[in-house]
């Protein structure tokens, strides 16, 4: 039997609450909302809070909107709503892609987007897409907003840079004309994590024949950031064609730190780099030519 | 802390410690044992229940977290002493064996349903993916949800086609 060990309870029902709480308490305080990977870590006394934050009740947290040139997501968003969202899947499939690995149907209706960044696993897929669409992250604290790159977020396995009486509220994706985007993951079973899994979200030039730019997200692979950076830097300016596409592959690959585990030997796991970034980069380049769905 | 949770419709109040579960807490303090403590890792998907409607893996959620909140048991299903049609489906279809599994799966299956009343065999094969029947009774299970879908609506008199 799995029990969290004894803890105290507070419900916030605004921001502002929310942070006066976790900062009467910090650091013993930890934020709790859909708390799908907190709740797990509590029963294996991985995390032992002196005090949940229950965030749930607080208004205005759950959405995925545009405003501007950008796509908006409350921290609150759970899992089913980004997959859900025609609006998300529309300017990112990357988005959808990803989502539809995430877990099984029943634990995405409750964990939520800003929770999955926050618990800052290694194996998060989010993590990987949000740094492959260039995309940052809200966080308020007692002195009020700041905003922070996704690939400035994680400072380290299961560490962000969320101090512990601030607070996650939003992520936003830049929106840009021209792009197109994809996820492939490979696990042992569905709903597991991943032993290795890709993003891509490219921008066309020149007739869609030529990368504008790139990014793509790397996951459980040991990537820093999540990113692949040599592989773009390579991509950028040069042709969309399948010699290019092949040759990021490998560079990213190369640059990966993939640890050996119970899901697969360091090898195998590079092997996988080089296949589904070759894989998702052909498939974004795709959909930014209005060639795939 | 003190809670009070509205389950199948029924208002409890309750002193609960903030660390319980909410499976704990139905099955233990409300004595509504139809939802099955399983892997206790949300793996196994035993333990669904819907919370205000949505179903959740409740060994992953806190008693107090359910607060003020709606909680659907498979106690609550039946209408008037009439089986839901998806419960009726999994006795015709022979759709458990040993049943452990079986309250997540219906509630998982009822959920479907209510929001897709004609799915493909694909579609309830994914909609059941995060609950595990280790009998590997999948086949039977997803002919039962099929099935509900098709009486669906009926009034119960030619349930037994």
């Amino acid at each position: 039997m799995q029990v969290p060990a004894q803890v105290e309870y507070e419900k916030a029902t605004s921001v502002e609450q929310a942070l006066s709480l976790l900062a009467r308490y910090a650091p013993g305080a930890r934020i709790l909302a859909g708390g799908h990977s907190l709740i797990p870590m509590m029963k294996l006394r991985l995390a032992q809070p002196d005090v949940l934050v229950d965030i749930n009740a607080i208004p205005g947290l759950r959405y995925i909107e545009t405003a501007g040139a950008e796509l908006r997501i409350g921290a609150l968003a759970r899992h089913a709503d980004l997959l859900g969202a025609s609006l998300a899947g529309e300017h990112f499939t990357i988005l959808h892609d990803a989502e539809r690995v995430i877990a099984d149907p029943v634990v995405r209706n409750w964990g939520t987007i800003g929770g999955s960044l926050c618990q800052a696993d290694p194996s998060e897929d989010l993590s990987a897409a949000f740094a492959a669409l260039k995309g940052s992250m809200i966080v308020h604290g007692p002195d009020g907003s700041r905003e922070v790159s996704a690939r400035a977020f994680h400072t380290g396995p299961y560490q962000t840079v969320v101090g512990p009486a601030e607070m996650l509220t939003e992520i936003r994706l830049p929106i840009r004309p021209g792009g197109g985007s994809a996820y492939m993951k490979v696990a042992r079973r569905i709903g597991d994590w991943p032993i290795g899994a890709a993003g891509a979200a490219v921008w066309l030039a020149g007739n869609g024949d030529r990368i504008d730019d790139v990014g793509i997200g790397l996951t459980a692979v040991g990537a820093t950031h999540f990113v692949a950076a040599e592989a773009e830097d390579f991509l950028r300016g040069q042709p969309a064609d399948e010699q290019t596409l092949a040759r990021a592959g490998a560079i990213a690959a190369e640059h990966c730190r993939p640890a050996s585990d119970l899901r697969g030997p360091a090898d195998y796991k590079r092997h996988l780099v080089q296949e589904l970034t070759t894989r998702v980069l052909r498939v974004a380049v795709q959909r930014a030519r209005g060639l795939a769905s | 802390m003190k809670i009070t949770v509205t389950v199948n419709g029924t208002d409890y109040s309750q002193v609960v410690e903030p660390r319980l579960l909410l499976i704990h807490f139905l099955r233990d303090e409300l004595r509504l044992t139809g939802s099955h403590w399983g892997c206790d890792t949300s793996n196994c998907g035993a333990c669904v229940v819907w919370l205000d409607e949505t179903p959740v893996k409740s060994c992953t959620v806190l008693a107090v977290m359910a607060d003020g909140r709606q909680i659907t048991t498979v106690e609550g299903l039946a209408r008037g002493g009439a089986l839901d049609p998806v419960q009726e489906a999994f006795a015709t279809c022979h759709g458990l064996q040993c049943g452990f599994c079986t309250p997540g799966m219906i509630m998982t299956a009822r959920w479907l349903l209510d929001h897709n009343p004609d799915p493909s065999p694909a579609e309830v094969r994914e909609a059941i993916s995060g609950q595990v029947c280790r009998c590997t009774g999948y086949e039977n299970i997803v002919k039962s949800v099929l099935w509900a879908a098709k009486h669906d609506g009926d009034d119960g008199d030619d349930a037994d086609e």
